[in-house]
Formats: C-alpha cells, sequence, structure tokens
C-alpha cells in the first residue's frame, strides 16, 4: 500500500522524501555519536565519561508510586544536545581581519559534502536495476542512484577539504592557514591510495554503481562457496584494498590519528581556530557526519551493503530442503530490515573509528607523507595490478585458474619488493660514496651499512 | 616483509589490544580515575587545610582568647578579631578576654596554616571541608558563629590542645 503510494508521487515529492530520509536520520544521529565517541574513549582511557546530563529525578507527585523520588538515568545521552545548545547560544564573534565571505560560507561548504556523499548510499536493497522492479526501498534509497556512484563518492569526498582550506585561509590566521595547507595536502596524498583502492573494488564487481556493487558482493564466496557471500573484505585482495581504503576514509576525514589539521598542540585548532558559536558546531557536524557516511561507503564498498550477515540464506536452504523454510524466513527479515543492518553497519564504522582515536598517537607529518605516498599508493597500485591479473585468468582459465593467476602474481609482487628493499638496504651507490647513511625507515641502522 | 610486520603492523595491532583489553576489562582488572564528585568526595589527606572552625574545650568554654595572634600572623588580612573583658556573669573562655567578633573574609584567605601555627590556645584549626563556594561576596565574610559550628569528625578526633606552644593531648 504504501509502496504504491509512493509509486504514485510526483518525482519532486518522492526525491524530497529520499532526502529528507538521508538527512533527518544523520542529523538525529550525530548527537548520539558524539555521545558514543565521548564515552568509548572514556572506558578505554579508564575514565567515565558524560553520564549525568539528562538524569531525571521523579516528583514526588508522581502517579507511580514506587518511581517517586528516583533518578531515570540516561546515561548522559543528552549531553550533545546541551553542548550544541550551548553552541548555539555561544557568542558568534567574527575577527575583524577575516575574509568575511569566505569566512562565512566557509562551515557550509565543508557540511555539504558529508550529507551530499550520503545521496548515492542504498540503505535497501535494489532487486534489480529495473526501478520498476527493483522493490519497496528502491523507492526510498538512495536519493540518486546514479550510474558512476563510486566517481561520485571520490569527487564529492575531497570536495570536504575545500571548506576547510577556506576556513583556514579566511580566518587570517597562520596557524589556521597552517592547519588548511595540511589538510589540503594531505587530502591530495590519501586521495589517490583511495581511488586505486577503490578502482580494484570497480574492476572486481564489475560495476561503478553502488547498489549494482553490493548486489556482486551477494554471490558466492571466491566463486567457489555458495552459501557465503563474497563480501569484499573476504577476497584477498579486497582485503587489502579494504585496509588501504580504511586509512585513507580516516585520513580524509580528518580524525586522529591523522588530525593534523586541527592539532591542537602544535597549531591550536587548526582551520577552527577563528571560529565560535554555531559555525564552530557546523564544521563539528560536518565532521562527524562524514564521520557516519564513510562508515557507510566501507559497509557498502566491502562488508555487503545492507546484508545483516554474510550468507547466502537461500543457497542454505536449496542444498538442506529441511531448512528451507527458516532459510527464506531469514532471507525475507535480511532484505526487510535492511536499513537496520546498514545503519548497525555504520555505527560499527564509528567504533572503529574511535577505537583508531584510542589507540594510535598522531603521526608527524613526514610519517603522514611517507605512509601515503611510499606505502599506501604503492600497495594500492600493486592490489591494482595484481586483481587485473585475477580478472584474465578468471576470464580465460575459470575460477580456479583466476586463483592460480593470483598466487602467481602476489608471488612475485612479494619477490620484487624483497628485491627493492634489499637494494634500498644495501643503500645506494652514489650515495655510499658521497658517505649518506640512510635511516630513514631502517630502524637503528648502522653507520655506513652496507658500505664495505 | 618480516620487518614490515615486526615494525609496523605488530606494535599497531598491540596497540588495538591494549586499548580492547582496557575496554573490556573495565572495573575488573583496571579501576576507573574518575570521582564521580558531587556523589562522592575525594578521600583528603588527614592534614589538608581548607575550612577554618573554632574549638572548644570539654566544658563548653571557647577556646579562644581574643588575643589576634591570628590575624597578626595572617599574610593575606583577612582576619579580623575584637576583644572583650569576660565577667562573671557573661564568661565565654577561661582567660581574662574572649573574642566579641571574630570574622575571616575567606574570600582573600589563601589557606596557608599560619593562623593555626600563630594560635597559643590552638583555638583555630583547619579542616577538610573544601566546599567554600557561594553565590554572594558577602557570605564569604565567615562569622563566629559560623566559625564556631561544629566540623565533621570532630568528636572522632583526640583532644587536641595547646600548652606553652605544644599540642598536647588530653
Amino acid at each position: 500500500m504504501v509502496q504504491e503510494w509512493l509509486q504514485g508521487l510526483p518525482p519532486f515529492w518522492l526525491g524530497l522524501i529520499r532526502v529528507l530520509l538521508l538527512v533527518l536520520p544523520i542529523l538525529i544521529l550525530v548527537p548520539g555519536l558524539i555521545w558514543w565517541e565521548r564515552r568509548l574513549l572514556s572506558w578505554m582511557q579508564d575514565r567515565i565519561g558524560p553520564n549525568r546530563t539528562g538524569t531525571l529525578n521523579v516528583p514526588r507527585w508522581f502517579p507511580i508510586k514506587s518511581w517517586r523520588g528516583k533518578k531515570l538515568r540516561t546515561f548522559g545521552l543528552l549531553q550533545p544536545i546541551a553542548d550544541g545548545v550551548k553552541l548555539f547560544l555561544k557568542e558568534d564573534i567574527t575577527p575583524d581581519a577575516v575574509d568575511r565571505k569566505l569566512y562565512f560560507i566557509a562551515p557550509a561548504i565543508a557540511l555539504f559534502p558529508a550529507f551530499a556523499l550520503g545521496g548515492v548510499l542504498p540503505f535497501g536493497p535494489w532487486l534489480s536495476d529495473n526501478p520498476a522492479t527493483a522493490g519497496f526501498y528502491a523507492l526510498l534509497t538512495p536519493v540518486a542512484n546514479v550510474d558512476i556512484g563510486i566517481l561520485y563518492v571520490l569527487a564529492i569526498s575531497s570536495l570536504g577539504v575545500y571548506g576547510v582550506v577556506l576556513a583556514g585561509y579566511a580566518s587570517n590566521n597562520k596557524y589556521s592557514l597552517l592547519g588548511g595547507l595540511r589538510a589540503s595536502a594531505q587530502l591530495i596524498s590519501y586521495e589517490l591510495a583511495m581511488g586505486v583502492s577503490l578502482a580494484c573494488i570497480v574492476m572486481a564487481s564489475g560495476s561503478l554503481k553502488m547498489t549494482e556493487m553490493v548486489r556482486s558482493q551477494e554471490g558466492p564466496l571466491w566463486g567457489v562457496v555458495p552459501w557465503i557471500q563474497n563480501w569484499f573484505l573476504f577476497t584477498p585482495y579486497g582485503l587489502i584494498s579494504a585496509v588501504v581504503f580504511l586509512i585513507c576514509m580516516v585520513a580524509e576525514t580528518n580524525r586522529a590519528p591523522f588530525d593534523l589539521p586541527e592539532a591542537e598542540n602544535e597549531i591550536i585548532a587548526g582551520y577552527h581556530t577563528e571560529y565560535s558559536s554555531m559555525k564552530f558546531a557546523v564544521f563539528f557536524m560536518g565532521e562527524y557526519a562524514a564521520m557516519f557516511i564513510f562508515g557507510g561507503i566501507f559497509a557498502t564498498v566491502f562488508l555487503g551493503g545492507y546484508n545483516l550477515l554474510p550468507v547466502n540464506w537461500l543457497a542454505i536452504g536449496d542444498s538442506v530442503p529441511a531448512l528451507s523454510g527458516v532459510m527464506g524466513f531469514m532471507d525475507r527479515l535480511n532484505y526487510a530490515l535492511a536499513p537496520l543492518w546498514f545503519l548497525g553497519k555504520c555505527a560499527g564504522g564509528i567504533t572503529f573509528y574511535v577505537w583508531l582515536r584510542a589507540t594510535l598517537p598522531r603521526l608527524r607529518y613526514d610519517q603522514l607523507m611517507s605512509l601515503g605516498w611510499k606505502s599506501l599508493l604503492p600497495l594500492a597500485v600493486a592490489n591494482f595490478i595484481i586483481v587485473a591479473i585475477w580478472i584474465m585468468g578468471t576470464a580465460k582459465w575459470g575460477v580456479a585458474g583466476g586463483w592460480i593467476a593470483w598466487a602467481g602474481a602476489s608471488l612475485l609482487a612479494v619477490l620484487l619488493y624483497l628485491q627493492v628493499m634489499s637494494t634500498y638496504k644495501s643503500g645506494f651507490p652514489d650515495m655510499q660514496r658521497r658517505k649518506v647513511v640512510l635511516t630513514d625507515g631502517i630502524p637503528n641502522a648502522p653507520v655506513g651499512a652496507g658500505a664495505d | 616483509m618480516s620487518d614490515v610486520y615486526k615494525s609496523v603492523v605488530k606494535p599497531i595491532l598491540a596497540g588495538f589490544g591494549i586499548t580492547r583489553r582496557r575496554l573490556m576489562q573495565r572495573r575488573k582488572k583496571y579501576a576507573d580515575v574518575t570521582v564521580q564528585y558531587p556523589d562522592e568526595l575525594r578521600e583528603q589527606y588527614p592534614r589538608t587545610r581548607w575550612r577554618h572552625f573554632l574549638t572548644r574545650y570539654d566544658n563548653g568554654l571557647e577556646k579562644c582568647i581574643g588575643c589576634s595572634l591570628c590575624a597578626g600572623a595572617c599574610p593575606a588580612r583577612c582576619i579580623f578579631v575584637e576583644a572583650a573583658e569576660n565577667t562573671d556573669e557573661a564568661r565565654f573562655s577561661p582567660g581574662e578576654r574572649y573574642a566579641v567578633r571574630y570574622e575571616i573574609n575567606m574570600i582573600r584567605c589563601i589557606f596557608c596554616g599560619y593562623c593555626q601555627d600563630a594560635c597559643p590556645t590552638g583555638a583555630i584549626i583547619l579542616r577538610k571541608d573544601f566546599e567554600l563556594a557561594d553565590y554572594r561576596r558577602e557570605d564569604f565574610i565567615y562569622t563566629k558563629e559560623m566559625l564556631l559550628e561544629e566540623y565533621p569528625g570532630q568528636s572522632e578526633e583526640p583532644f587536641e590542645s595547646k600548652v606553652g606552644g605544644v599540642y598536647v593531648n588530653g
């Protein structure tokens, strides 16, 4: 019934409903996200975290007798709301020396891409490519199922840094400018590796469309095991891509340990030093919304999107007829509550962000650059080539041949890496002549190693 | 390859393990360091110097004899003492004189404890009550009546009296 009503709506209203279904949950979830981050972080640091705001003393006249005088606890869930109210009511200071126009629009530019990114995320299943037969959720999500989904993600996610750079520039403050520059340099370095790592997945799934990528993950694992879904995280090339993408996505959202643009002990707060009140809140909001959406992108590309478990329920039902009833039910449950599973995976992504923040210290700037350019990019490119070989092998010799080709290519890559490293360690001839000692990357390298 | 594992991957994974352990064994193995302040107070050291109190002898007479030595010793000049003669009808302290007015300006006080050291009878003491915040400036002038309140845990403390500049139990 709802489906027919939605189908009858004019496209404009349907589009508006889709946008609201994307934006409102994010706006509502962001305070919860902040609360979750603060609580989890403090638990990991032997602290308690915000646990008081929102505690309600039940008054003495309350109808239910046993509740009187007790405390209704919300475990501090209202803390971010209280913080938000405080931020909104604070004086909005605009320093005299700022570039006013840019200063005003920078927070908006920082917030916009986070929401725009969500536009291609499928929260629910598309049963087929044709919107007419794709089922109920295809009417509601994604906002636009564009054919170049993952390219759109790459394009828009790099727009996010404009807000940061403009804020740094407009603030007319050395530290803010440094923060903005750091953000842009960091983005350029990590965008590459991110693009290449996603390209591997695009090649493997054969489509740029997000819904198509999720559906390609519902196939049999490694092309062999029919009962388990082929989530890209479980495939060897996908695992490497996932690790690279994960690191790049943390760098892209400017989160610890890659929060150099807002390193508070180096450049105060970087690009948002000069921002206060609502404008600061908007930056904050954008950061958290971006975290949430990037968690969603990771889930879509590597974790099977809206599927609850990497299990092909119907395939199990087919091979074990006794269970076919249960499995059919599970299959329907899997699709019916798809947005829930998807949100769960987003929450998992956030938890990972927090865990990362609790664990790793901030990188030095040169470490950041060397990680991006010297480790992640080569790794992603090597993976890209290996995936290409795997696809070629699969096309030529079938599934088994593809995996043999993959193993051969990987072995070759490892050998090549070892060869390069041994050359690197033995030192470069002209550097030896000039008595240059390489210490970068080689802990405790003896002076003049390999010179004799 | 093994270098990368040993120097990059392994320490990072170990770090994740540490944070995970802290999370999972919270309160079992690792105690929270936070004191939930309004509900529970941090244990103060036995000789912490916070709020002032004026003490009495067992028979109810004030120890303070209004000599103003505390006011003289006070580096912040926050103590004001006005003395008067005891009479047989109105006897407040065992000596000749007693303090009619005894006021401490808690805004100026630096809690150095010199008044306690200077007092010849051990009348003024500093105890552990640290919740001294208030809303109005006038409320920070502690009068003699406020200072003469019995402080929490007073009855458990061994009675101390100063004789000739030396504290004597008894």
